[in-house]
């Protein structure tokens, strides 16, 4: 499958998930820049992490409007994949492309650390490698990673089935200690109601080579390029 | 134009008695005057001043620095570039350096502390290499009480700046050390460090060369931060010094991080032939030693760098220390090509001057010569002292040597200095820094030495940094020793091979004669042990005059050395390698032997220091042989695959460190020692615990015998409690309850 990884003025992931992509998962992997206005073929499209633009205003703001953002958007309406990884998903709650937003972390520092993610679908391609209910361990490392909406949204997206990995303890309970940045409802990654957006906070990308002694990730880029074709839901969403 | 520079109207009357007020002696301005034939212009003087403060001339170490061995088949480029440069095979070089950011953190701690990662980053971008990790080494005063509330708020201002400039940049900090003592209540240090690796071919020099050949400018405009930065950082702090706060710079990470991506293209491009940053004395050094390394000259039209404000002084504009700005040379017709990479990344470059061949750095500004001064006299020939060095008058005082009072409960005693800031659990500040990034960290922050990968080899880099302040004190060659030996040792638990070293000398003032006892001293033993251990100095920096008001730090000598592992695949099977090499027991059933002797040393041992109260006598002594012999048996024992763990002796001794390895993952100990309680906590040196698969057990106790390296079986890791039986009693206790006091230190600690 073709992959593009946008590349913003201030994006520090890109380079890992390239890495990932294309040397461990052997895909066409491209760079596409920021000033672009296309997405040269891509069927998966990746924001990775990194500090866009500085951050400057508030997380993944700016980039949110950038020229490449533009067909990014009708890449995903039109049904297209796209990954937001960290400062990634940051620019798909400002774009609007994912519900929610991000508040800094409940005790307002950096936060780099493994934590615990409760796979919470399996019927999306992303997901293909696991089984809902599996505990994955990934890599965290940021400042705004605290997850809100209001309450009715916050029902309405569980509702959909749109919470796709929630922060657990290692035996995949919910428990307020393993909640680092206090998200809403433990809320660590979310899609669109087609599930064909996916964004996350935690990075899957540093963690999936066995020599780095964890392999979690892999099944979600795994997941990401696994099947071809337009649509990143096997399933429409469960109501 | 080649009109004699003249100050201009309004400009101060140049003296010695404003050369004093800019820290030039009577001499120094004598020598100015001669080598320019007439008196300086006050633009002039700025310059001559920032070019010979200690911070930029090394003016007090220099006579010193000449003790260590500089050379190895390793070495690519030694002291002298932004950033040594080594050789670590499969075509790849190393690029890397520490340098402090004493002065400013202390001051203002975010901004010092960020400008100082920022600065080592660009010292290690600018030879081309592409930064891959940072190490911090940081010392600060008594944290505790209402005395410590300033400390408090210094480590909370230090460990974000570093965080929010390393983690914007994207650059993992992967290791480092935190320490705290009295004597830093007045100065505290901020050591960064930076790592970058690059293809051999691809590594770029500071050189200016090639009359003609015009010099972009590149980054951040100039404004009028840090002006003098480098002259503050060459003096001792007193009452007056909270009042150079605007002497510090301020950093901005996102245009460093885009600052990189543009340079690492430029330099791609083939057009470029020089790079420097504008570090400490900000366009001064970086014309003059670009100019000097290239034996050429610089002509430079200061009305044409882009300012923040138009009504900045030529004086102002040489000496702003104003962050993220660069200056390339390149081919001749050729600077579009660079211009226009650095705008595709948003970044403003202008053409400020010509490299001649002149010799002589010439600058105008609005139509006038402001200044016309001879390169290489002031750069290579600005003074050298040989400061006169004693021994304390205290010295003796400081070594005889006091009784260590065993202790009633060696477990009450563990669990005191575990529960310290000191030897406490850094979690607290490493999760503030991104320590994956980049997607090669094996082993990270917390561990003997910070193991990454090199994509596309077989091999890994692995890194460390040291010094005990408290030995350096006592006895300085011994503690200089010390610092490269257990820095050698903490790559070798690993499997690493030393390939070079930088290093950052922090020091009171070198006009007292005891301190500049101790820095000859600490260099002196230092040196000693990087010719036992082949290892070269790359690079590094000094940092004197941390003194506030005749109380000076203790001398610490922070020591970085970066090491290669050649094939990682020898040393475990993949899935296994970062339980291999992190720090800490992890298999149930693993032997646990000890490696090396004992021989009861505690003169400034942290059981000392920290439960008797005292810091006296002579450190533990560094038998370089010894230590050499350990380090290739672990080399040797590693390559060989046999180890599922190693984890050196060091601060609190053989106690603390099984505790290390027991309280990593909550896997625990059962084992004695033919030892008394006091001895537990001896701080005796070239000595490492091992952990391996029972059925490997006799090879590496013969391999142990062959190297002449004293080995005993202590016993055998498993189940949840620490328990070890010594000569009198026995330790006993949950893994879990040392935890809790272990991570539970720094933050309460720091409030």
């Amino acid at each position: 499958m073709k992959c593009g990884i946008v590349v913003f003025p201030g994006s520090n992931c890109d380079h890992d998930v390239y890495h990932v992509l294309s040397h461990v998962l052997e895909q066409e992997t491209t760079f596409l820049w920021h000033q672009e206005t296309s997405l040269e073929g891509c069927e998966l499209v990746v924001l990775p992490g990194g500090f866009s633009y500085g951050d400057y205003l508030r997380a993944g703001s700016m980039a949110a409007h950038s020229p490449i953002m533009a067909a990014v958007r009708r890449h995903a309406e039109a049904g297209g994949r796209v990954l937001g990884i960290c400062n990634g998903f940051q620019m798909l709650l400002e774009t609007g492309l994912l519900p929610g937003a991000m508040r800094r972390n409940r005790d307002l520092r950096f936060l780099s650390v493994d934590v615990h993610l409760r796979v919470e679908r399996d019927d999306l391609t992303w997901c293909s490698s696991y089984r809902r209910g599996d505990v994955l361990r990934m890599p965290i490392a940021h400042a705004e990673g605290n997850y809100v909406d209001t309450g009715e949204a916050l029902d309405e997206l569980e509702r959909r089935g749109q919470v796709v990995f929630r922060y657990v303890d290692a035996a995949g309970r919910r428990e307020p200690a393993a909640n680092l940045n206090g998200s809403e409802r433990a809320i660590a990654g979310v899609c669109n109601a087609g599930g064909n957006v996916l964004g996350l906070m935690p990075h899957p990308e540093r963690c999936a080579e066995e020599m780095l002694g964890n392999r979690d990730g892999l099944g979600l880029l795994a997941g990401a390029v696994a099947g071809g074709g337009r649509v990143g839901a096997l399933a429409a969403a469960g109501g | 134009m080649t009109t004699t520079p003249s100050s201009a109207a309004g400009e101060p009357v140049v003296d010695s008695a404003l050369a004093a007020d800019h820290g030039l002696t009577g001499e120094e301005f004598g020598g100015l005057c001669d080598l320019l034939g007439r008196s300086p212009t006050w633009t002039e003087l700025g310059i001559a001043s920032a070019l010979y403060s200690e911070h930029c001339s090394y003016k007090s170490s220099k006579i010193h620095l000449r003790r260590f061995p500089t050379r190895s088949r390793r070495v690519v480029h030694g002291p002298g570039e932004n950033a040594g440069v080594v050789d670590i095979g499969h075509g790849w070089v190393a690029a890397f350096k520490m340098e402090s950011h004493n002065h400013p953190s202390f001051i203002e701690p975010y901004q010092g502390a960020a400008t100082g990662v920022g600065g080592i980053l660009r010292d290690v971008f600018t030879m081309g290499a592409r930064p891959i990790a940072c190490l911090d080494s940081l010392r600060f005063g008594e944290i505790d009480g209402e005395r410590g509330a300033r400390m408090r708020h210094l480590v909370d201002g230090v460990v974000r700046g570093i965080g929010d400039y390393g983690n914007c940049v994207g650059i993992p900090t992967v290791g480092g050390e935190t320490g705290f003592h009295p004597s830093y209540n007045g100065n505290i240090l901020v050591n960064a460090f930076a790592l970058g690796v690059c293809r051999e071919d691809r590594i770029f020099t500071a050189t200016a060369s090639g009359a003609g050949n015009p010099i972009l400018y590149a980054g951040s405009r100039t404004g009028r931060d840090g002006i003098h930065g480098a002259t503050m950082a060459s003096e001792a702090f007193d009452a007056e010094s909270e009042a150079k706060r605007p002497t510090v710079q301020v950093g901005d990470p996102f245009t460093e991080k885009v600052l990189l991506e543009a340079s690492l293209e430029a330099m791609r491009s083939g057009v470029v032939l020089g790079v420097q940053d504008m570090g400490a004395a900000g366009l001064t050094s970086s014309c003059f030693e670009m100019a000097a390394r290239g034996g050429a000259g610089v002509d430079i039209d200061l009305d044409l760098v882009p300012l923040r404000e138009a009504s900045l002084t030529p004086y102002e504009i040489m000496l702003s220390e104003s962050q993220e700005r660069m200056v390339f040379v390149t081919q001749r017709g050729q600077e579009e090509a660079v211009v226009e990479i650095l705008s595709r990344w948003g970044l403003e470059a202008s053409k400020i001057g010509r490299v001649t061949d002149s010799g002589r750095a010439r600058l105008t500004f609005r139509g006038r010569t402001v200044a016309d001064m001879p390169v290489e006299p002031l750069v290579d020939g600005a003074p050298v002292y040989d400061r006169p060095a004693a021994p304390p008058a205290d010295l003796r005082e400081r070594q005889r040597a006091v009784d260590c009072e065993a202790p009633e409960d060696p477990l009450r005693a563990l669990r005191s200095l575990l529960g310290t800031p000191e030897l406490g659990d850094k979690t607290w500040i490493h999760r503030q820094y991104d320590s994956t990034v980049r997607s090669n960290t094996i082993v990270g922050p917390g561990s003997d030495a910070a193991v990454l990968r090199l994509k596309g080899t077989p091999s890994a880099l692995a890194l460390t940094s040291d010094v005990n302040p408290s030995y350096c004190w006592l006895e300085p060659r011994m503690g200089g020793r010390q610092a490269v030996a257990e820095a050698v040792r903490n790559l070798a638990t690993v499997g690493a091979e030393p390939v070079g070293m930088t290093n950052c000398l922090n020091f009171g003032s070198p006009e007292n004669p005891g301190i500049a006892w101790q820095l000859r001293e600490c260099i002196e033993g230092m040196a000693e042990a990087c010719r036992a251990f082949d290892v070269p100095v790359i690079s590094g920096n000094v940092s004197l005059y941390n003194e506030t008001e005749g109380e000076a730090v203790h001398p610490t000598p922070t020591v970085a050395i970066v090491g290669v592992i050649d094939r990682l695949r020898d040393l475990g099977t993949e899935g296994d390698l970062r339980l291999v090499l992190e720090c800490g027991f992890w298999r149930p059933g693993d032997r646990v032997v000890l490696l090396g002797s004992d021989s009861g040393e505690y003169g400034g041992s942290a059981y000392q220091r920290l439960l008797q109260r005292v810091e006296a006598g002579r450190p533990p002594l560094v038998d370089l042989e010894a230590e050499a012999a350990l380090c290739a048996l672990l080399r040797y024992s590693r390559r060989g695959g046999w180890l599922s763990g190693c984890h050196d002796l060091a601060d609190g001794g053989l106690l603390v460190a099984l505790a290390e390895c027991a309280m990593a993952r909550g896997i625990g100990l059962r084992g004695a020692v033919g030892c008394g309680p006091l001895a537990l906590f001896s701080e005796s040196q070239a000595r490492a615990i091992v952990t391996v698969p029972a059925a490997r057990t006799e090879e590496l106790l013969a391999a142990a015998e062959t190297s002449g390296v004293p080995a005993s079986e202590i016993g055998d890791v498993g189940g949840d409690r620490l328990v070890l039986d010594f000569d009198g009693g026995t330790v006993d206790s949950a893994t879990d309850d040392l935890r809790r006091v272990w991570t539970e230190a720094l933050p309460r600690a720091v409030g």
